[in-house]
């Protein structure tokens, strides 16, 4: 069996993403758990730019890997009884889920070999963090402007749940 | 490189709302949170203005037909300013006495939400509509959880928080496979793709079956729709009741109107019996079924009114989708006229389920016993809304049941026609026993609930829609059938 190194490098990586989600729903410690969220997130940005898709994978890894996962590791160090008790992950229903889950895979798995997906054949763009840039500000700015009051809205309430009660 | 001129008359209404909403939360930190009263008033006033506008400037479709302002979506946006005009003016007690500080931040939520809905019910392109829909949901999971102290109200946020999550994903990952297969995101544009994709291979495959079985999974959790529904009683009932009332009416008629659009829409092809390689209408039919069922056996045992009314909403949700599943003009006429309805009726019996926990603090139904001598004109109101709920004529609920059954015979659903109608006999029951608690169970106390002006402008309000429309269903039924002729069948 041959392998081009563009295949070789997404099977790679589709190991570390599977190894190390595994590592994050089945680890003890809640802050291993987040570091190994953060390989998978920035292996998933790996296979972004492997696709051609840089945009994404620089917003994959400023949003998700700098943003997120540092802000949960925040707030496991801020929580003192989080940081160090061991934690089970799962409950009584873990063997239920395990078989749900591996019947929706394999139903997926068959569902997409079975069907005809439109793809596209046309070469990208060359630069394509310009044409999202574009699009964004003229055919799709209605819903991009709406993702600010989306974000203006999500503000708000983050300040209304967190501040004390008599402040 | 030139911006496209946008015809941008028809997004007055939502972004003036939107400028509102900031404005009220301005007001109240400009004012040193002092004020109560005129905060909701300023919201109200605000609510109409946008309704106005809403009329002068409907008509038309822009920013690339991602935007339609059809009669449908001005029906349904006429239901969410309602709702959110009777949330409001519900709310004034509980602004009084429960929220001492972020009082602009609860009215501009439920602002910010409308905002979302109205955008939503406009969306004819599946990004504008996923983004529609988190702008509706993301403040609902605050304003569930407002009342910071009490358990019941923080558990209902965080379990809307974590079952909203869960199920836009899930809509989220459909979508992207309806995108997979089609290659748009225009709903319109994807109905004739698919309809492509079959005539050149004469099938689609079963991606399309993963991808609308997961669509109909996350839309369903936020209808509550039986299986996805086992959320909606905690919620129901630990969130603010104001708010409930207000995720009963305006969140479900979102969910119904982007629901209508991707299925009745863009999938309507194969609801047609000329090429069927999947009926989308079965599955939810007996979702339906399963909602209706369920809905009223499991209202029957709860002795908490909010408890109640959150099954009750669970089985009306069943009915609407008996107009859902019938694809056609009427259809949508129904389900369009059934929401109207719904609007007064449960928007009144969340509203007189306020006032009475209000004053009382209780939201136990036996602790209705009595009203009917001490305040006659309130237990009046709410045997209107019960019996609309249940539909009985003159009220406005029985024009709307006979109109989504009568859709479901046409369409050829007479199974689930049928077990509509055993059920709705069944749900009398429960709706019958508010009533008759109020008017002859024997009560130890006897008091008066002192409404205020508000209370009784929003009972007032919904009294009348119900009765109103009930007897004179006429001009709505015709801009809900005008509306469905929006939909190209």
């Amino acid at each position: 069996m041959e392998f081009s190194p563009s295949q070789l490098i997404f099977y790679l990586l589709s190991f570390i993403i599977i190894v190390s989600s595994i590592y994050v729903v089945t680890l003890k410690n809640i802050f291993h758990s987040a570091i190994f969220l953060i390989l998978t997130l920035f292996s998933v940005a790996g296979i972004f730019i492997l696709l051609g898709a840089e945009f994404l994978a620089v917003s994959q890894v400023l949003i998700y890997v700098g943003a997120v996962s540092v802000l949960m590791i925040f707030a496991i160090m801020l929580t003192s009884r989080l940081a160090s008790k061991k934690i089970v992950q799962s409950n009584e229903q873990v063997t239920t889920a395990i078989f749900i889950c591996a019947g929706f895979l394999l139903i997926s798995l068959g569902s997409f070999a079975n069907t005809v997906w439109r793809v596209n054949t046309e070469p990208l763009p060359e630069n394509n963090i310009m044409t999202i840039g574009q699009l964004l500000m003229t055919d799709y700015v209605l819903p991009f402007e709406v993702v600010s009051i989306v974000l203006l809205a999500a503000l708000i309430g983050a300040i209304v749940l967190s501040r004390k009660a008599g402040a | 490189m030139e911006m496209p001129a946008y015809n941008l008359r028809i997004i007055i209404p939502e972004v003036f709302l939107f400028i509102w909403a900031t404005l009220v939360i301005l007001l109240d930190l400009g004012t040193g949170r002092k004020n109560t009263k005129s905060l909701g008033w300023t919201a109200m006033f605000g609510l109409l203005i946008t309704g106005v506008l809403l009329c002068v400037t409907w008509g038309g479709i822009t920013f690339n037909n991602m935007y339609t302002s059809d009669a449908l979506s001005v029906l349904f946006k006429v239901i969410f300013l309602g709702a959110a005009f009777m949330a409001i003016g519900s709310s004034f007690g509980i602004l009084t006495d429960k929220i001492k500080n972020h009082r602009g931040e609860y009215i501009g939520l439920i602002l910010y939400s409308t905002v979302g809905m109205m955008f939503l019910a406009s969306s004819s392109e599946l990004i504008s509509l996923y983004i529609g829909l988190e702008l509706t949901t993301i403040p609902l999971f605050i304003l569930a959880a407002f009342f910071k102290d009490d358990r019941l109200s923080v558990e209902a946020g965080l379990k809307y928080f974590v079952v909203g999550a869960f199920s836009s994903a899930i809509l989220l990952y459909g979508l992207s496979l309806l995108y997979g297969l089609t290659g748009t995101t225009d709903i319109v544009q994807m109905k004739i793709n698919l309809s492509l994709l079959f005539l050149s291979y004469g099938k689609i495959g079963p991606g399309l079956i993963l991808a609308i079985v997961m669509i109909i999974a996350g839309i369903g959790f936020k209808l509550a729709l039986v299986p996805f529904h086992m959320w909606a009683p905690d919620v129901y009932q630990g969130s603010p009741t104001p708010i409930t009332g207000f995720l009963s009416v305006g969140s479900k008629a979102a969910g119904i109107i982007a629901f209508s659009r991707i299925f009745v829409n863009g999938l309507i092809a194969f609801a047609d019996s000329v090429m069927k390689p999947l009926d989308w209408g079965i599955i939810v039919a007996v979702m339906a079924a399963a909602a209706m069922i369920w809905g009223n056996l499991a209202a029957i045992r709860q002795d908490n009114i909010k408890r109640m009314l959150a099954f009750s909403s669970i089985a009306q949700i069943g009915y609407i989708m008996v107009g859902m599943v019938s694809a056609s003009e009427l259809g949508i006429a129904s389900i369009g006229y059934y929401m109207f309805l719904y609007l007064f009726a449960n928007m009144g019996a969340f509203a007189a389920a306020t006032f009475f926990g209000d004053r009382t603090g209780s939201d136990k139904i036996t602790r209705y016993a009595g009203l009917s001598q001490s305040s006659p004109a309130f237990a009046a109101c709410l045997s209107v809304f019960m019996l609309s709920l249940a539909g009985i004529p003159p009220m406005g609920g029985f024009a709307a049941k006979y109109l989504v059954f009568a859709a479901g015979i046409q369409a050829g659903y007479t199974w689930l026609v049928i077990l509509g109608l055993l059920m709705a006999v069944v749900s009398l029951y429960y709706y019958a026993n508010v009533v008759k608690v109020m008017y002859f169970a024997p009560s130890e106390s006897i008091f008066d609930l002192k409404l205020s002006f508000t209370a009784r402008l929003v009972l007032a309000i919904a009294v009348v829609g119900v009765i109103i429309f009930g007897v004179y269903p006429e001009p709505i039924i015709k801009f809900a059938l005008d509306s469905a002729t929006a939909f190209a069948f």
